[in-house]
């Protein structure tokens, strides 16, 4: 009765059958064959990257919630929820809304709370990624681009954190507003109409939750779920990197396959972080817009800090030294507003294009997939600790009131020590990185060229005492050495026989990057050293 | 020291006899002959679970252990949703609501989570494999025919041949996103001029100082030394919010503080502006715009707290610290006849930030 084409009925399994079925229809069997047993490199640092892709897929789901109960409308009506200290208060639909689901709808509170939690976590994770991204130097080709769709990333998740903070119209939510319309009105020649533009009219208008919302919801969110494809794509198509180790090289990638292990440690990782921001929803209580009260222009709280992440712009506000404003031509000149812009804008550039200014200076064209141990790149290692002070001053600016009336200081000494310390600080934790790194260089080829202490005291026949050390394993020791030495460029002339300027600069910027690192111990100097000692 | 023998600086350099087997430059990298080769792979070690037939079983019961916690979690947090209902005006049952909900699910997500994660971890088999790296850009036949594709592109369509058509295209292209530019104009409304806007607010000649936000007018004999009040126009309680009373007050709101006379420095032609120690100054800060509402009344100082720029109130609301640069505005006042305190004028310049065409 059937006309099975299959001359004998083979007894076929269900996966067979379900892929056969699926592969007609699709061809995702080559997709499934390159990619179901990729390698996939181990090590905690690479959960960071997955902490924000997570807590991004929380902040997708538990903002659809809210969506369905929030009001993205500045139309002012009399509360008259269940909060009984603002029973009948005049407030915008925004407000009403967010302190309804609250308190009126059940678990509403929870995914509210889910949802700001899990923004901070998004930004926080984003943040340390690309602190392990950037000190392990595996932002090098061929992953320059993708370290710049990452940042672009990190400041879109700011401004969906900024456009989020600012729906719910309470008080602390429109003082940050205020403070941005002020910002706007600094900048010089069309200040002053795009603060109209954005706020439809005189700030604040009934305008600006409505367009917010529309940005926080729709626009950003499509771009960040553009860029994160992008992203992922981009380390399928690259590859992860991995940590040196025995039998690692730049031409392999070793680590559990995706399918299971990768696939089961990751996908539970997924509920692990999801969990774990339940857990702090529960909790924890953040942002309680109902003890701020809805936005008015005069009153405000003392401490009025903003969502952490922004605080390091508002921090660069508070440290412009006083009298930075003139008029000029007519026109006012706000450099109290424009210098902070300025500086904020410089860093912001300059972490976006870090990677193709290190390897103009390396000329290093060949692909790196071995992420670098800090230490063997003391000067990255040291810049990366200058940027990270300088974003940790203007970040405690933002809590210099805090941190004056914890510590019972002087408000004008917190700030004058802080605005030294944005200079001076970086300077120091450049010099000290190095350092440090350089130290601990030092001490590995210690280590490799004459193994561990092994605590154990041996009485010589002549009567010296010695300490044996334990000399290193080859897996051990391949840890210690296997790591690229770069040495400054020589001054060569050109085919013109000339010597450039341009090549003079770059000597000169090699010279900085590259004179004083430690190369790594050769099999000759450790014959030697075995000879030469006990 | 081994730097030392890098700081001959320029002299030291790569050999590029070394890097004569990469097909790329290693730019200043040292390919170092007598380098440590990788050792391989170093053998294998099994976990616990692999050699201990009583640890892979305990494993095991952990793992499903936790699956079922999870589904314990789901539970409780669907009967915490039935149990602790909100639907009193009582904000501890919200505060229950959200916890037992919450604590359920966290504990649905975490067992689940920490179960996959074990199961990974200790019960499935633990291997790991060998993926060859292949250059990013290897095929450089597909590249060399990319870009013929471009070329023959370029030369039939004469892309490069026909500038003219070439450039004003590129200038179409560049001009044709303006009219969306300019239907963001619709933002702003139609009929005002923003600079103007910002130059006024409510006060006028003769309207009455009153509390904020109750509208009371104030008596100047109400008004003790060393006290502050917040002040807004006594017609601003007629303003309905749908007709800009926000935007109103957030230019005309007001702080009035009574000084003992001798401590206040006054110029000759704002004599005048104060009644009996009294004076009135705005209160949105001139930085960006942040209400200054933190008054010491012992140092006669006003604060923002937005950025901490001080303000002496002695001596015209001069900034003495912080970002600001521009005192903030003084309202000159004076009395009615029934003895409530009245404006004499609008501001006679701009409150609030700073902006372009403000001079």
């Amino acid at each position: 009765m059937s006309t099975a084409t299959s001359t004998a009925p083979k007894k076929r399994s269900f996966t067979a059958a379900a892929s056969s079925y699926i592969d007609e229809r699709t061809s995702v069997s080559t997709f499934v064959k390159e990619l179901g047993r990729k390698a996939f490199p181990d090590h905690w640092s690479f959960l960071l990257g997955e902490v924000a892709l997570y807590s991004f897929v929380v902040i997708l789901i538990s903002g659809t919630f809210l969506t369905f109960f929030f009001q993205a409308s500045m139309a002012e009506v009399h509360y008259e929820g269940s909060y009984v200290p603002l029973k009948g208060v005049e407030m915008s639909a925004a407000m009403a809304s967010t302190l309804d689901i609250s308190f009126d709808i059940r678990g509403g509170l929870f995914v509210r709370q889910m949802h700001h939690w899990a923004a901070l976590l998004f930004v926080a994770s984003i943040g340390l990624h690309m602190l392990r991204i950037f000190f392990t130097g595996a932002f090098r080709k061929p992953r320059e681009l993708n370290w710049v769709i990452g940042f672009t990333l990190f400041i879109l998740a700011m401004a969906e954190g900024f456009t989020g903070y600012s729906l719910p119209d309470d008080l602390l939510s429109g003082n940050g507003l205020r403070i941005i319309d002020g910002m706007v009105k600094g900048i010089p020649l069309i200040g002053t109409w795009t603060s109209f533009l954005l706020f439809g009219g005189e700030f604040p208008g009934t305008a600006i939750v409505g367009r917010l919302y529309s940005l926080h919801i729709l626009l950003l969110p499509a771009i960040i779920v553009a860029l994160i494809a992008l992203h992922l794509l981009f380390v399928v198509v690259h590859k992860h990197t991995q940590y040196a180790g025995p039998g690692k090289t730049e031409k392999n990638a070793v680590g559990p396959p995706v399918l299971p292990v990768y696939a089961a440690k990751a996908g539970g990782f997924f509920f692990i972080v999801f969990g774990v921001i339940a857990l702090i929803a529960s909790l924890f209580t953040i942002n309680p817009i109902w003890n701020y009260g809805p936005y008015d222009p005069s009153p405000v709280s003392a401490g009025t800090q903003p969502d952490w992440y922004i605080g390091f712009a508002d921090g660069a506000l508070r440290l412009v030294p006083p009298g930075w404003e003139f008029v000029w031509l007519d026109r006012t000149w706000s450099f109290n507003i424009i210098a902070p812009i300025l500086v904020l804008g410089g860093f912001i550039v300059t972490v976006l294009l870090y990677p193709f200014i290190e390897a103009w200076i390396t000329g290093d064209k060949r692909e790196h997939h071995i992420a670098d141990r800090p230490r063997n790149a003391p000067t990255r290692t040291a810049i990366g600790a200058a940027g990270v002070t300088f974003y940790a001053v203007l970040w405690a600016a933002a809590s210099s009131d805090l941190i004056a009336t914890h510590f019972r200081l002087t408000m004008e000494g917190v700030i004058h020590s802080l605005q030294a310390l944005l200079i001076l600080g970086p300077i120091i934790a450049y010099f000290v990185t190095k350092r440090v790194a350089i130290a601990l260089q030092k001490k590995d080829r210690e280590i490799v060229l004459h193994g561990y202490e092994s605590g154990r005291i041996v009485r010589l026949p002549g009567g010296e005492f010695i300490e044996v050390h334990q000399p290193l394993d080859e897996y051990d020791r391949w840890r210690l050495v296997s790591y690229v030495d770069h040495q400054p460029v020589m001054l060569r002339p050109n085919e013109q026989g000339k010597i450039t300027g341009r090549m003079r600069f770059r000597a000169a910027l090699t010279r900085w990057f590259f004179e004083d690192r430690i190369a790594p111990v050769s099999r000759g100097e450790l014959e030697q050293g075995e000879h030469g000692h006990h | 020291m081994a730097q030392d023998d890098n700081s001959g600086a320029e002299l030291a350099a790569v050999d590029p006899s070394h890097a004569a087997n990469e097909l790329v430059p290693s730019g200043t990298a040292v390919i170092d002959p007598d380098a440590f080769e990788n050792p391989g792979f170093p053998p294998h070690r099994p976990r616990v679970t692999d050699e201990n037939p009583k640890r892979e079983k305990r494993a095991q019961r952990t793992v499903y252990t936790l699956f079922y916690l999870s589904i314990l979690g789901s539970v409780w947090a669907i009967a915490a949703y039935m149990l602790f209902p909100i639907e009193s005006n009582d904000v501890g049952a919200v505060r229950l609501n959200n916890l037992f909900i919450g604590i359920g699910s966290a504990l649905a997500l975490l067992a689940l989570g920490f179960g996959i994660v074990h199961w990974g971890k200790a019960v499935m088999k633990d291997v790991e494999v060998v993926d060859e790296r292949h250059p990013v850009g290897g095929n450089v036949d597909n590249r060399e025919a990319a870009i013929k594709v471009f070329k023959d592109a370029d030369e039939e369509s004469g892309f490069t041949r026909r500038s003219v058509i070439r450039n004003s295209l590129i200038g179409a292209l560049v001009v044709f996103p303006l009219p969306a530019l300019v239907l963001f104009r619709g933002f702003a409304p139609q009929d005002q001029l923003p600079a103007e806007l910002l130059s006024h607010t409510m006060w006028k000649k003769g309207s009455r100082l009153a509390l904020d936000p109750s509208g009371v007018p104030i008596k100047a004999s109400d008004v003790t030394i060393g006290s502050a009040f917040h002040v807004i126009p006594e017609e601003l309680k007629d303003v309905s919010h749908s007709h800009g009373y926000l935007e109103e007050k957030a230019k005309a709101a007001v702080l009035l503080m009574r000084l003992n006379p001798e401590d206040l420095t006054e110029q000759a032609d704002r004599k005048d502006w104060s009644y009996n120690g009294i004076v009135a100054y705005s209160k949105i800060c001139t930085h960006v715009g942040c209400p200054v509402a933190l008054y010491e009344q012992h140092t006669h100082h006003l604060l923002c707290p937005c950025h901490q720029s001080q303000f002496d109130v002695t001596n015209h609301c001069e900034v003495i610290f912080g970002p600001a640069k521009r005192p903030l505005p003084q309202l000159p006042i004076t009395v009615d006849d029934e003895g409530y305190l009245v404006a004499q004028s609008d501001f006679t310049e701009p409150v609030g930030p700073s902006f372009w065409e403000r001079h």
